[in-house]
């Protein structure tokens, strides 16, 4: 079953600014989707129009078989979002905030009680359940957003930059519970501008730009797509000019560091034994780039 | 789908947000009504007499209940909803399955529920300065019901039409303030010149004020039956209009 299907879905916004401009796109049910797309291309538009905050000049939303204009209520039903912004009541406390969302879904008192708190100590912030809001740090108030969308079991669960602006070590453990809340069958969607998080966490990829989708296929054959890998080394002795690699563009950095493009069918092997021929020792080595980082930007700039 | 829950949900959130500052939202009131009483009614009204066969603090405390209860309703659900708006949460509501019919019935109950208890606040402290036996309890507090629903139909209306704080004062300062004193509050119409008795008469709160004191001492400058008639008419009118703004997402969707 398709957990969201967008059908030729278009935005124009009052003063004609032209957000989306048909776009097409499903996700299957149980996936770990990932919308990725530069500041401005039309992803918080999409997000906007399939939450119900956005109204869509045309085309049509579908969610688990439920169209957001003729079986709303239901369609809404099996949406939970985690905006990007904070937008809960800075006042209500943190408990407050996640039972009136479960109120809002209909939920009886005693069933609202009880997945308030599964949520809230799944987030890990049943000890802060009395605290009001504002005084939460940066990453507990995204974690409150991820409890409020998750109070009442939606099929669908947005992350709109769920991660943006917390520390590395929140990070890892949203994307753990990110992962855990996915293998329980909730399907996905995540927009982020980290792209490792996203080429580590989603199995599925669309990449929206100008209102259009310009790429739409799952992580690994995309990925299989990239040509070239970016190294970054680290040199046991100082060097004065790059050295010459035959297939290969290489650049130095610095006197004990070297940056260097290889293409796949060059390897490792055969780029180690051309530095060992010219007496270059590498102490160690790392990704220049992202994979993925690199084929967003291949893809957003070849438009 | 239980939409019971969520209008409970709206109308509980939004008695424990004007109760959590009760300071800010009973206190003033009682403060505010207990210097008209002693001033206006106490002090200034022993030397004015009798207006209507009452005496002049029973013909101002209907008009002083009736004016609490249109402004308090009125600021609970224009501030509430414009502050909903202002700080995003609005959202919490939009994404989830609530109805539009339901999402206005929830914030106008709760501005409902404040000018009533509002209302009923200034009608204690009245007890301390005028004695008097209620005419019609009927009247009374039907009166009380739909000023309160009309005006917190009309805090709505504002709230989703703002655009800052400054949009939300504009109505109640320039606007509510002056009509309720225009209202007949703290006399009556009969002793205006003619051309202003006309022009009084186009002013609504002229005619809440009246229907309640009607309900509570048995006086009136104008016809109960056509007061009931025009405010179930505003009702009807800007409840249809909150739904249409609310459809179209006018203020609250881009």
């Amino acid at each position: 079953m398709k957990a969201l299907s967008l059908g030729n879905l278009r935005k124009t916004y009052s003063n004609g600014f032209e957000a989306l401009k048909g776009i097409n796109l499903q996700v299957e049910e149980g996936d770990f989707f990932a919308l990725l797309g530069p500041n401005g291309a039309g992803k918080s538009t999409a997000i906007g129009i399939i939450s119900s905050l956005v109204t869509a000049s045309s085309g049509s939303v579908s969610i688990f078989g439920h169209d957001l204009e003729t079986d709303r209520e239901r369609a809404k039903s099996c949406i939970g979002l985690v905006p990007q912004e904070v937008n809960f009541n800075q006042f209500d406390t943190v408990k407050g905030i996640v039972l009136n969302q479960a109120g809002y879904y209909g939920m009886p008192r005693k069933l609202a009680l009880q997945r308030t708190e599964h949520c809230l100590k799944q987030m890990d912030l049943w000890d802060k359940r009395d605290t009001v809001s504002r005084r939460l740090s940066g990453g507990m108030k995204r974690r409150v957003m991820i409890a409020r969308a998750m109070v009442h079991a939606p099929k669908l669960l947005i992350l709109d930059e769920p991660t943006a602006g917390v520390d590395i070590e929140i990070r890892r453990s949203m994307w753990l519970m990110m992962q855990e809340v996915n293998q329980q069958g909730t399907t996905i969607i995540l927009t982020t501008h980290y792209l490792e998080e996203a080429e580590s966490l989603c199995r599925n990829i669309a990449i929206i730009d100008e209102g259009r989708i310009v790429e739409n296929s799952d992580m690994a054959s995309l990925l299989s797509r990239l040509h070239i890998d970016h190294f970054v080394l680290d040199l046991a002795e100082p060097l004065n000019t790059a050295p010459t690699i035959g297939g290969c563009q290489v650049e130095l950095i610095s006197d004990k560091v070297l940056a260097i493009a290889i293409p796949k069918e060059i390897g490792l092997n055969q780029l180690f034994s051309q530095l060992t021929a010219q007496n270059i020792q590498v102490m160690s080595l790392k990704n220049k780039t992202n994979r993925l980082e690199q084929l967003f930007m291949d893809l957003v700039a070849s438009k | 789908m239980n939409y019971s829950i969520a209008f409970k949900t709206i109308v509980f959130k939004e008695i424990y947000r004007f109760l959590r500052i009760w300071p800010q939202t009973l206190l003033p009131p009682a403060i505010t009504t207990t210097l008209y009483f002693l001033i206006f009614g106490k002090l200034i009204g022993d030397r004015i007499g009798t207006i209507s066969g009452a005496s002049y603090m029973d013909y101002i405390v209907p008009g002083i209940i009736i004016m609490s209860v249109i402004s308090h309703s009125y600021a609970n659900v224009v501030s509430s909803f414009y502050s909903t708006k202002f700080q995003r949460n609005i959202e919490e509501l939009l994404v989830a399955p609530v109805p539009n019919w339901v999402i206005l019935s929830g914030y106008i109950s709760g501005g409902i529920i404040r000018g009533l208890l509002v209302g009923a606040v200034v009608a204690l402290i009245s007890l301390l300065f005028a004695e008097f036996a209620v005419h019609n309890i009927a009247i009374a507090l039907s009166t009380a019901l739909l000023t309160a629903t009309l005006f917190s139909l009309a805090g709505f209306i504002n709230a989703l039409l703002a655009e800052s704080f400054d949009d939300i004062s504009i109505i109640p300062n320039f606007v509510l303030t002056p009509l309720s004193y225009l209202g007949g509050v703290f006399y009556s119409v009969d002793m205006l010149p003619p051309i202003w008795q006309t022009i009084s008469m186009g002013n609504p709160i002229l005619y809440m004020v009246n229907a309640f004191r009607y309900g509570l001492i048995g006086v009136s400058d104008i016809d109960i039956q056509l007061t009931f008639i025009m405010m179930i008419g505003f009702i009807i009118t800007l409840t249809l209009f909150s739904l249409y703004l609310l459809y179209k997402g006018i203020g609250i969707k881009n």
